[in-house]
């Protein structure tokens, strides 16, 4: 066990997956077929051995919460851990005010009541497999105050954009923090994941708190960069970030061949989620299918090439998919023709024959549509 | 809450004898079926569906891995208060010592403890070997209405194939008359399923009775139910329509897998309202490679296909690799067919090895193979 507590922390404004998160929070949009964005940050958090995991929800919570149930499927002891659900009970009406430290300082008590020494706070919209294990190792032994998870990229113009990046010294104790304008393409991009003492995160929720009702937890940090020891961890895996509805396209198609599957099937590293006991996929005789991943519970009889599945979809014959994404329980009807389509959740495509997006704008179909 | 009185007993301590290494190490209840499951995720399922909140399992044959997968009764979604999936396998005894199961009866008379504490009115007896979608509360109605001490279900059988059968001879009302096991002269084609539901305070009468007789094999079919009919008890023949399958042997555990192919089967594994309940297991979906080539097969999440899958049943944590062609076959989890080897009418059970370019199984072949071990040539 890991004598942490865990915080599944909310994203801020720089997150905006158009239409998918019209309807959900970030953490509970689906991605690669069966899973949830929160279950890659769950697993980290689990699969490291914290059994006692805050998860703070936004607005919009319905799906997270049932996704998240007791905590059961993400191997979190029913009785000696907790998974918590904390929400903004207090939330003002305009959505500048309602920031993380916000969602904190309503649920305060229950940060103070807890017993652990050490926090782990992270944001579930970075996707990337981290033992959190070694970050603690390393945060006790270099003696920090709060180390900060980032990871080095060369493709920071296109990606990342928005996201906090760092300077970091020789030691990798970070000077300062600034926002990727897209300016330059090699950057120490900030995972906004951080390990500190829980009594140390305490003081600066507070600060924040008081300092001003805009301040997210990443303006605090950069505000008392100089009077901590902070310092940067670099994760080795890569690092997929969802912040836009072209980079979740970008995301799920980066593991959408044989490496990427293999790299997310480590039996050493599972990726929880909650089942939907769905049966296996049935293919029909005229289903051909090419270079795509395919969850439980489909019939497909149509044609699909670099696509990602959810459960429970209809292929009909003679449809032709390319480049798409669809949610679960998507009805495609013959001869449809999709290319760089992302499909929402129970819709119907039907009397539409034609779709065509980009892999910088794909088109998106709303969740219940029937078109 | 408790939905009603009636525990199931799910027979599972047989061997399987006929299905060869896939029952080498576990009972024939554990063994792999439709691309997910394991056989006796149906009779649990079933119970799940049909509102059967307490379930015992009897566990004997190899049954390491059968006691350690039913007991997970969260899988079937029989973890609350007031319901449990129970192992119960064969235990030692003041009186006996340690005695194993003597037969079908035997097994529920060692456990008439746990009927007792469970405080079951009626008892469901099931067997944990067949492939079948059952609501047991719609037969329960049936039985109470009947006014039965038992009843049987019992399955219309083509009258040629009747004499493989117990056969249920009944009158005008579905009670049953007379029970003859495999006749040579059948007189209906009512064959039982092996799926009786008892009244249980009579049923402990007669099973410690039937303890007591020397004579006795302690068998449902032979014993129970013949000293039932002796007795002039009420016993109705619940008639069963829809899929059923016995899958004791390996051609018809293939059948049985087969059949989920075919629509006209009757067997629809992908029914929302019944659904069928399984292990959870942690993989990705599966993943269908540039050079794959999928008709008319099944293929569970786990699985890597780059190969060429044509009316087969593909398990999870598969590979079938670039080339290799399967046909008409049954993958089980783990298993891996090399480059360009070819599979046609086979079993490939469990983690097992096709090498590149093996060719196993052909297309005339009068049985099913079973491929149990790593092939390299």
């Amino acid at each position: 066990m890991l004598n942490a507590l865990g915080i599944i922390n909310i994203e801020d404004s720089t997150v905006n997956i158009a239409g998918l998160q019209d309807y959900r929070p970030v953490s509970a949009i689906s991605i690669l077929g069966r899973y949830r964005v929160i279950d890659f940050m769950l697993s980290n958090m689990t699969n490291s051995g914290i059994n006692d995991i805050q998860v703070y929800c936004p607005k919009q919570p319905r799906s997270l919460v049932e996704h998240l149930g007791t905590g059961l499927h993400y191997n979190i002891n029913s009785k000696k851990g907790q998974l918590r659900m904390l929400f903004n009970e207090n939330a003002t009406g305009s959505d500048v005010y309602n920031n993380d430290i916000l969602h904190f300082i309503n649920n305060i008590q229950y940060i103070e009541e807890n017993d652990k020494p050490y926090v782990i706070i992270a944001p579930t919209y970075m996707i990337y497999k981290v033992d959190f294990n070694d970050v603690l190792e390393s945060h006790i032994e270099n003696e920090n105050d709060i180390t900060v998870l980032y990871k080095s990229v060369d493709n920071a113009k296109e990606n990342f954009i928005g996201c906090d990046c760092l300077t970091l010294e020789k030691d990798k104790k970070i000077i300062s923090i600034e926002k990727n304008r897209g300016k330059y393409k090699n950057r120490n991009i900030s995972l906004e994941a951080y390990v500190l003492s829980r009594s140390l995160f305490l003081d600066l929720i507070k600060l924040a708190s008081k300092t001003s009702s805009l301040f997210w937890f990443k303006d605090i940090l950069n505000d008392v960069i100089d009077e901590y020891k902070v310092t940067g961890f670099q994760v080795r895996g890569h690092v997929e970030c969802v912040n836009t509805l072209s980079a979740y396209y970008k995301a799920s198609m980066k593991y959408c061949n044989r490496e990427g599957v293999q790299e997310l099937s480590q039996p050493s590293w599972p990726i929880h989620t909650m089942t939907s006991d769905s049966a296996p996929t049935i293919y029909g005789e005229n289903a051909s299918v090419k270079n795509s991943l395919v969850s439980n519970g489909c019939t497909i009889d149509g044609s699909i090439e670099n696509c990602v599945v959810g459960r429970n979809v209809t292929i009909k014959k003679g449809a032709v998919l390319k480049n798409c994404i669809l949610l679960h329980n998507v009805y495609i009807a013959e001869d449809v023709k999709l290319d760089r389509v992302v499909v929402d959740k129970v819709a119907i495509i039907n009397h539409v024959r034609k779709l065509e997006g980009s892999d910088l704008a794909p088109i998106y179909v709303k969740r219940r549509d029937r078109i | 809450m408790r939905q009603n009185n009636m525990v199931a007993m799910i027979l599972a301590g047989g061997r399987g004898s006929r299905l060869f290494e896939l029952t080498k190490k576990v009972a024939k209840p554990a063994v792999y079926f439709g691309g997910k499951y394991r056989i006796i995720d149906f009779p649990l399922s079933n119970c799940a569906n049909s509102d059967v909140d307490i379930v015992g399992v009897l566990t004997q044959y190899e049954s390491v891995l059968l006691n350690a997968y039913v007991a997970k009764d969260q899988n079937w979604g029989l973890d609350a208060k007031d319901s449990g999936v129970y192992v119960l396998p064969p235990k030692e005894t003041d009186d006996a010592g340690f005695e194993k199961y003597r037969g079908t009866a035997d097994a529920i008379t060692q456990n008439i403890d746990f009927l007792d504490t469970m405080e079951a009115d009626y008892v469901l007896v099931l067997s944990g070997d067949h492939i079948y979608k059952m609501d047991y509360s719609d037969m329960l109605n049936y039985h109470i209405k009947k006014n039965a001490e038992a009843t049987i279900a019992v399955l219309g059988v083509p009258i040629k194939e009747a004499s493989r059968f117990g056969i249920m001879n009944t009158d005008e009302n579905d009670m049953i008359i007379e029970f003859e096991e495999k006749p040579a002269n059948p007189k209906s084609n009512l064959a039982s399923m092996g799926i009786y539901i008892f009244n249980y305070k009579t049923l402990r009468k007669y099973l410690v009775a039937d303890e007591k007789n020397a004579d006795s094999e302690h068998d449902f079919g032979k014993d129970i139910i013949p000293s039932y009919i002796n007795d002039g008890k009420a016993l109705a023949a619940y008639r069963f329509k829809g899929y059923w399958k016995d899958v004791g042997t390996i051609d018809s555990l293939w059948e049985g897998n087969m059949d989920i192919l075919d629509p006209k089967s009757g067997l629809d594994l992908s029914d929302p309202g019944w659904k069928i309940y399984t292990g959870d297991i942690n993989s990705l979906p599966h993943y269908v490679g540039e050079d794959a080539k999928i008709s008319n097969s099944y293929v569970n999440q786990g699985a890597i296909v780059d190969g060429i899958l044509n009316h087969s049943v593909i398990f999870a944590n598969t590979v079938i690799d670039k080339g290799a062609k399967v046909t008409d076959s049954v993958i089980m989890p783990g298993a891996k067919i090399g480059e360009k080897a070819v599979v046609t009418r086979c079993i490939v059970a469990d983690g097992v090895v096709i090498g590149p370019g093996v060719k196993v199984g052909s297309a005339n072949s009068e049985n099913i193979e079973l491929v149990a071990k790593n092939r390299n040539e």
